[in-house]
């Protein structure tokens, strides 16, 4: 019988990590990147620390670059925010990019046709085309979800190819711009595009959307029953039903909502920064959505920060690759692996290194 | 002879160590100077939570040891530290005098320790022999033949009626507990940790596993018998420590002891156990009235076949049988959440069927849940937990009223005795307060009818005493108890009438004083059948 094993390091697992960990988790997921993407970085014959002073200190110097990451948070903000209500309900939604795209679509349509409409009408009424289609496209699964009970992991993900598909059938079809030929769209009506929010920048009305999306969200999750309902259905099912809350109901509820809200995202992207529609409209926002709303804990305010925190990651690799000339692609890696250092981050707070 | 396999190893091991070293005076097994687990000043914490606290416990070869105590007292959790499940914070654990370090299961097993939970890890659809053989083999190849003819002879050897053959979702709990402690001796266990291994089991069946026990503490096998149960503890073991909050209370040797004063040691008081007054006031008037209900279980069988219960005011019908025979059908049934294939659930001549789980609780259905974590949302606060069976009561215009909420909650709290704060999250209470969060839920709004499916499994003695006496209560207020238990002793202390369900038929209806634990053991093994 063999009885005395050497002590060694092992990883223990702790349900209640200290309450330091994790606002360190940023730092340390910094921290790990730069260590593993430095090599990539002097192969591009720059210096890693130049480099991270323009990744990630620079954009927060200049008020232009100020405004370009709250542009580029707004697609984001509003994707985690729609993503949050489905995976609150433990409805796993990873179609927010077609849904995205079906908003976008709507939008597009709208702005064409509400010509010498005033902006007071044209806009909401833009905002609530684009929330049905979005909601329209998030129906199908979140039916085949409720009713026969057919992985929505798979359909919402399946459901963003015949979307990108649809829109470049209409793009190279009846949509397609008659004085360009380019694949895009018209132009939406100047009256239905998103005003400035300060002159002579790309931030528009579409951010103050989104940041009501975030307070109301908040609202909902920790003021009303409703948040309550999917709160309890995401976080344990059995119970939910026992109580007597119908779970098909909220989730069908709330797979809906998350599609109208994705949708918004692309009226957003329509009506404040392009003004007609391409087929790369979203560079992934849709996706990009699931991790923001699982790094921020699905918490409204969390939601925000990570969403911001891409924002300025999107407008450093920017920044990088003018400053340095470096390839974009590299801001791209790097985005990259910092996002999968977080996760691991947010898995392993709950581990101790301890020898024993 | 496909060469030497573990199993041979293992066996000649047993063969060698367990019955030549002995006759040989052998070092490694020890005498009774020595003990085989020692552990020493074992102390666990959880965050905040000391769950043992410098516990003592050592265990003799050839001993079957009660470890005594209340739920939450530390019990499994020192065990598991002992399996390798948990590390200790600190303390030492010793086996046959050498300190080790149990870091998984695995290390434990290497050590010769082996734990039966009370969750079996089985595969339903597999042969005993390859359950037996699961993680244990070193060949890629499997020879079913060989192996049944391994695990056959093992069963043999330790007097273990198996058959290697029979698939494990064709035997019953008695006998798949037998496969795990086959499992464990085949893993050359040497101390068999059995965690509450009666609670399944119907009479008969704790009587063959008790027999089974002696045999195998004579063949010198050492036994850590978990367990709340006096009457076993004071049958079967030789030696018992006593867990108290954490902290262990004694050692002593069974036959000095009674039960009423090991009672006193597990809950440090002297008076305790609730029972039924005969005090049978039920008017004549029939609540609850179930009529020809048959319904089927997950997998689409027929899990209740016609059943015919009544309930009148101020009465409880416990209803007996072993754990599967529908038990579960029947509360979900009743409350809800399972629609039924045929028959009528009536409240005061209501039919209830085919209404929603909250409509059944507007009627009078006051709906206790048999798995208390599926009952609450281990993730939410208690205050929402306490508020979320009745949201429209407690939200305008769809926005939740907190101060009514939070008000509620601390009455309840108050009144139910819930030892939690409000804005405590469900999971991080004790079993009992979490029973009690449901039953506050339930009992406040003073329904009709109340359903309590194992109300008190896997309760203390306190809680247990708590959740009985909650329900006499309802008795006295008039209500119509359904008391749903695999718990005869419970059954016994506070029915009035005892129906017997068996394979989703109720085979007897006896009244309270008439039963008796044989005849009730016979109808729930399905031998016998009364007039009903």
């Amino acid at each position: 019988m063999e009885i005395n094993e050497k002590p060694r390091w092992r990883l223990i697992k702790t349900d209640n990590p200290p309450f330091w960990v994790k606002p360190l988790i940023p730092v340390l997921a910094l921290i790990g990147t730069f260590i593993l993407t430095s090599g990539l970085i002097l192969l591009a014959n720059a210096n890693p620390f130049d480099a991270y002073y323009y990744f990630l200190f620079a954009p927060l110097e200049s008020r232009v670059s100020l405004l370009e990451i709250l542009v580029k948070a707004t697609p984001l903000i509003i994707c985690g925010v729609a993503v949050t209500y489905a995976f609150a309900t433990g409805y796993y939604n990873i179609g927010a990019e077609g849904q995205l795209y079906a908003g976008a679509m709507a939008a597009t349509g709208l702005g064409m046709a509400l010509v010498g409409v005033p902006p007071i009408i044209a806009i909401p009424v833009m905002i609530a085309g684009g929330f049905l289609a979005g909601m329209a496209w998030a129906l199908i699964p979140a039916l085949l979800k409720v009713k026969l009970a057919v992985d929505e992991v798979v359909t919402t993900l399946l459901m963003n190819s015949i979307m990108a598909y649809i829109v470049s059938a209409v793009l190279n079809g009846p949509w397609r711009d008659p004085n360009s030929g380019w694949p895009q769209s018209p132009d939406i009506s100047p009256t239905a595009v998103f005003f400035k929010l300060v002159p002579r920048s790309r931030l528009n009305f579409g951010f103050v959307v989104a940041v009501v999306l975030i307070i109301i969200l908040w609202i909902v999750m920790t003021r009303t029953s409703f948040g309550l309902k999917m709160r309890a259905v995401g976080l344990g099912k059995p119970a939910a039903r026992f109580a007597g809350i119908n779970v098909n109901k909220t989730i069908l509820t709330a797979a809906l909502i998350s599609g109208g809200i994705a949708g918004i995202a692309g009226v957003a992207e329509v009506a404040g920064i392009h003004f007609h529609l391409i087929g790369e409209l979203s560079p992934g926002y849709g996706y990009t959505g699931v991790i923001i709303a699982t790094l921020g804990s699905l918490n409204a305010f969390g939601v925000g920060l990570a969403a911001l925190f891409f924002g300025l990651v999107d407008t450093g690799a920017q920044t990088l690759s003018r400053a340095m000339g470096v390839p974009v692609y590299l801001g791209e890696v790097t985005q990259a692996i910092m996002l999968l250092v977080a996760l691991g981050m947010l898995l392993l707070q709950r581990y101790w290194i301890r020898r024993m | 002879m496909p060469g030497l396999t573990t199993f041979h190893l293992v066996f000649f091991h047993f063969i060698i160590y367990h019955y030549l070293s002995p006759l040989n005076g052998g070092e490694r097994y020890v005498g009774d100077k020595m003990y085989i687990v020692d552990m020493q000043k074992v102390t666990k914490i959880f965050g905040e939570l000391v769950a043992n606290d410098h516990v003592d416990f050592q265990l003799r070869k050839g001993e079957i040891h009660a470890l005594l105590g209340e739920n939450g007292a530390g019990k499994t959790t020192l065990m598991r530290i002992l399996y390798g499940l948990y590390q200790q914070t600190s303390g030492d654990i010793l086996i046959n005098g050498e300190k080790v370090i149990i870091h998984s299961p695995k290390d434990a097993i290497k050590n010769g320790i082996g734990m039966v939970t009370q969750h079996f890890a089985l595969v339903p659809p597999m042969t005993v022999a390859e359950n037996v053989v699961l993680g244990y083999t070193d060949s890629f190849l499997l020879d079913r033949t060989a192996i049944e003819k391994k695990v056959g002879e093992a069963a043999s050897q330790f007097g273990l009626d198996i058959n290697p053959k029979s698939i494990v979702r064709h035997l019953s709990v008695g006998q798949r507990q037998r496969v795990e402690i086959l499992k464990a001796l085949y893993r050359n266990a040497k101390v068999l940790i059995l965690d509450e291994p009666t609670a399944v089991l119907i009479p008969q069946e704790v009587d063959s596993l008790f027999e089974t026990l002696d045999r195998l503490r004579k063949d010198g096998l050492s036994v850590i018998f978990i367990s709340h149960k006096l009457d076993e503890v004071t049958k079967i073991t030789d030696r018992v420590t006593v867990l108290r909050d954490g902290k262990s209370i004694g050692t002593v040797d069974t036959v000095d002891v009674t039960q009423k004063k090991l009672a006193a040691m597990m809950v440090g008081r002297d008076n305790f156990g609730v029972t039924r007054q005969n005090e049978v006031n039920p008017d004549n008037k029939n609540i609850l009235e179930i009529d020809d209900l048959c319904a089927i279980d997950d997998k689409g069988l027929a899990a209740l076949k016609n059943i015919k219960l009544s309930i009148k005011s101020g009465e409880i019908l416990g209803i007996a049988g072993v754990g599967g025979n529908g038990q579960k059908e029947l509360a979900e049934t009743l409350s809800g959440v399972k629609v039924p294939t045929s028959g009528a659930i009536k409240i005061n001549g209501k039919n209830l069927v085919g209404l929603e789980p909250s409509e059944f609780s507007k009627f009078g259905m006051g709906r206790i849940p048999e798995d208390r974590h599926e009952g609450v949302v281990g993730d939410l606060t208690v205050y929402e937990n306490l508020a979320l069976e009745h949201l429209d009561e407690y939200s305008q215009k769809g926005f939740l009223n907190r101060k009514a909420i939070r008000e509620n909650a601390e009455l309840l709290i108050k009144n139910f005795q819930i030892k939690a704060k409000p804005t405590d999250k469900i999971r991080t209470l004790s079993g009992g307060n979490m029973q009690k969060v449901l039953l506050a839920r339930v009992l406040s709004r003073q329904p009709e009818v109340v359903i309590a499916p194992q109300p008190t499994r896997g309760l203390d003695v306190g809680a247990t005493d708590y959740v009985r006496q909650q329900l006499l209560e309802q008795r006295s207020r008039g209500a119509a108890v359904l008391l749903i238990s695999e718990d005869l002793d419970e059954i016994f202390s506070i029915s009035d009438r005892i129906a017997v369900i068996y394979e989703g038929e109720i085979v007897g209806i006896v009244k309270a004083q008439d039963a008796t634990p044989e005849r009730l053991g016979l109808m729930m093994s399905g031998a016998l059948r009364e007039e009903v």
